[in-house]
């Protein structure tokens, strides 16, 4: 391959400086979190728990969402079995309450195989209500099953037999371990075959089928992942809170801040969920004492994001810089002569 | 004998079912938009009617010429100032995203104006009124005048669909807005009529929810998954289908909630997937699935 002809030589490139500094900067504060225990006291280490399970939830979202086209908004489903999983296996069953929490998210993954073959009958804005209407389903069922508490709940009692310091430590490293884990997870997946697949049937979901992408497949494998995730972080919202509610587990407030957060930071972008929850945490800790005008607040600035910034807080910085901190992206460079042989 | 009568308090609830069904059905068959604030327009359609009854003393069906133009308005201007906007560029995503934050928006609206406290709006006579018809089986006024108002309204649209100017403006530009617009449809302008008609038979049906039973701010979302297991049991793209489905639904509550009081609403849900499941195009559906 010397230059003979005057074709270009090239090189796809797949990262940015952008990338390589966000990498940087995204290990250190990585492992400044997992040291958390160190330096932050039990109630921060507790907020922070609800930072990254909300933003491993986010993640999922962004991916059904963003990039598989699905608009589900039957997330809470897996958020409340993933709660109700753990309960069984480690209450029940006597797992061990750690390996309990990773069962429950398998038990959401396994739901969703029969709830994607329901749901992927309907498109659009009618799949979105079927999500929710099967979410619902979910929650009436439990709540009609007197061993799993009915409708007033049950509370984690395997949780009792660990020393609450212990318990605080080995939840905080779990939540940011899956908090990480979703954005990374998502992050590889579209790096890879899946990826392209998936950008095509965001971008044009009749093109990418002509152009041979097996979309059901596809968008099937992804809500599957998504039930996953969500179920996980369910079981590390609860593996903290202790109680669990029917009412609470599967309240689809859980898929509208899901909503919130990714349409804020940036829909179909990986770093929209994670300016997407520190938006949301910030607001909520400075205007959640003003009660509904908060969330009507939270409801309009979706709608006008939606209306004029598609893709959302990181869209407009991405928009105006070119910086892509995970570049998904594979960019064509010419190759200088005297580089490359 | 007392499943006949279930069956009778079926039919009858179904048919307040199929009155808040048929302004979803409207919207989607017109503009293949699916409104998820359609619950919560109902429900302040039902404060709107409440408001009037506590400032001046009417029967509240005597609101029902009132809120209903209002609400035709609203949804005229809701259209055209919002969610034509979503649907430009056939992108799935920024009609599902506007109208559920319209949904938050509206339940936390409400809940700020008039508490989280469950209302009623107060009929009178006509709410206990019955026709006996044996020792076990009572027709109540009231359900049957919702059933009947639900019909009328079901072949009123269908003969406003299939009879004049607007209709035939509604199944062009459900083929083809852009056809539609070349023979001089403003799309935006049709589209418009469709929501606030809707609007309108939404507003019929708050008012009646209101008067059959009690209604609070956080209660929209479930009148909008009932409306839509409506549509989808009975077929997406068939008016007559949209009232076969309220039925079925009001059926199937009714004889769950005999089988045991937690059963009615799940009872529903699952008649709801088993259409889904062996039936996707509904009972009365065309053969396109939405």
């Amino acid at each position: 391959m010397s230059g003979a002809v005057a074709a270009p030589a090239l090189r796809v490139q797949r990262a940015t400086l952008a990338s390589r500094v966000g990498l940087v900067v995204g290990v250190v504060a990585v492992a400044v979190l997992a040291a958390g225990p160190l330096w932050a006291r039990d109630s921060a280490l507790r907020t922070l728990v609800g930072f990254f399970t909300l933003l491993a939830l986010a993640a999922m979202w962004n991916l059904l969402a963003g990039y598989a086209g699905l608009v589900s908004i039957g997330q809470q489903a897996y958020v409340g079995l993933g709660a109700y999983g753990l309960l069984y296996f480690a209450d029940t069953l006597g797992l061990n309450l750690f390996v309990s929490v990773l069962v429950a998210g398998l038990v959401g993954a396994l739901v969703a195989v029969p709830t994607a073959a329901l749901a992927f009958r309907l498109r659009g804005g009618y799949f979105a209500i079927g999500t929710w209407v099967i979410a619902e389903v979910y929650r009436l069922v439990v709540s009609n099953v007197s061993q799993l508490g009915g409708g007033s709940g049950l509370t984690l009692r395997a949780a009792s037999a660990y020393d609450r310091t212990a318990r605080l430590f080995a939840t905080y490293e779990l939540a940011l371990a899956v908090g990480v884990g979703a954005v990374v997870l998502g992050y590889l997946l579209l790096r890879r075959r899946l990826g392209l697949a998936l950008t095509a049937i965001r971008d044009q979901e009749a093109a990418a089928q002509r152009l041979g992408v097996d979309v059901f497949r596809t968008k099937f494998l992804v809500y599957v992942v998504a039930a996953f995730g969500c179920s996980l972080a369910g079981a590390v919202v609860y593996l903290n809170l202790l109680r669990v509610q029917p009412e609470a587990a599967f309240s689809v407030n859980w898929t509208a801040f899901m909503i919130f957060i990714v349409v804020i930071g940036g829909v179909g972008t990986i770093e929209g969920p994670i300016i997407g929850t520190i938006v949301f945490f910030v607001l909520q800790e400075t205007l959640s004492g003003h009660g509904a005008w908060y969330l009507v607040l939270l409801g309009a600035v979706a709608v006008l994001v939606t209306l004029l910034a598609r893709r959302g807080l990181w869209g407009l910085v991405a928009g105006r810089t070119g910086w892509s901190l995970f570049p998904v992206q594979r960019r064509l460079q010419e190759l200088h002569p005297t580089e490359g042989r | 004998m007392t499943w006949l009568n279930d069956v009778v308090q079926g039919l009858l609830l179904g048919g307040l079912y199929a009155l808040f069904a048929t302004g979803l059905s409207l919207m989607f068959g017109v503009m293949r938009l699916v409104n998820l604030a359609h619950g919560d327009l109902s429900i302040v359609a039902a404060f709107l009617a409440l408001a009037i009854v506590d400032t001046v003393p009417v029967n509240p069906l005597w609101t029902v010429p009132l809120v209903v133009p209002l609400m035709f308005g609203v949804g005229y201007l809701l259209q055209r100032g919002l969610l034509n906007y979503t649907l430009r560029g056939g992108d799935p995503l920024p009609p599902v995203l506007v109208t559920f934050g319209l949904s938050i928006i509206l339940q936390n609206l409400l809940l700020e104006v008039f508490s989280a406290d469950s209302q009623g709006l107060d009929a009178g006579r006509i709410e206990d009124a019955s026709i006996r018809v044996s020792d076990r089986l009572a027709v109540g006024w009231f359900p049957l005048l919702t059933l009947l108002v639900g019909i009328a309204v079901l072949a009123g649209l269908q003969l406003l669909i299939g009879r004049t100017r607007l209709g035939r403006a509604f199944r062009a530009t459900a083929d083809d807005p852009e056809a539609a617009s070349l023979v001089g449809l403003d799309h935006r302008h049709v589209y418009a009529m469709a929501t606030g008609i809707a609007l309108a038979t939404v507003a019929i049906a708050g008012i009646f929810l209101g008067i059959r039973t009690t209604f609070a701010p956080s209660v929209g979302p479930t009148r909008l998954i009932f409306a839509f297991e409506a549509v989808v049991i009975g077929g997406l793209g068939s008016l007559w289908g949209t009232l076969l489905g309220g039925l079925v639904l009001g059926v199937a509550q009714t004889l769950g909630a005999q089988l045991s009081p937690g059963w009615g609403v799940l009872a529903g849900h699952l008649v709801f997937l088993a259409v889904l499941a062996f039936r996707p195009t509904g009972l009365l559906g065309k053969a396109v699935p939405a």
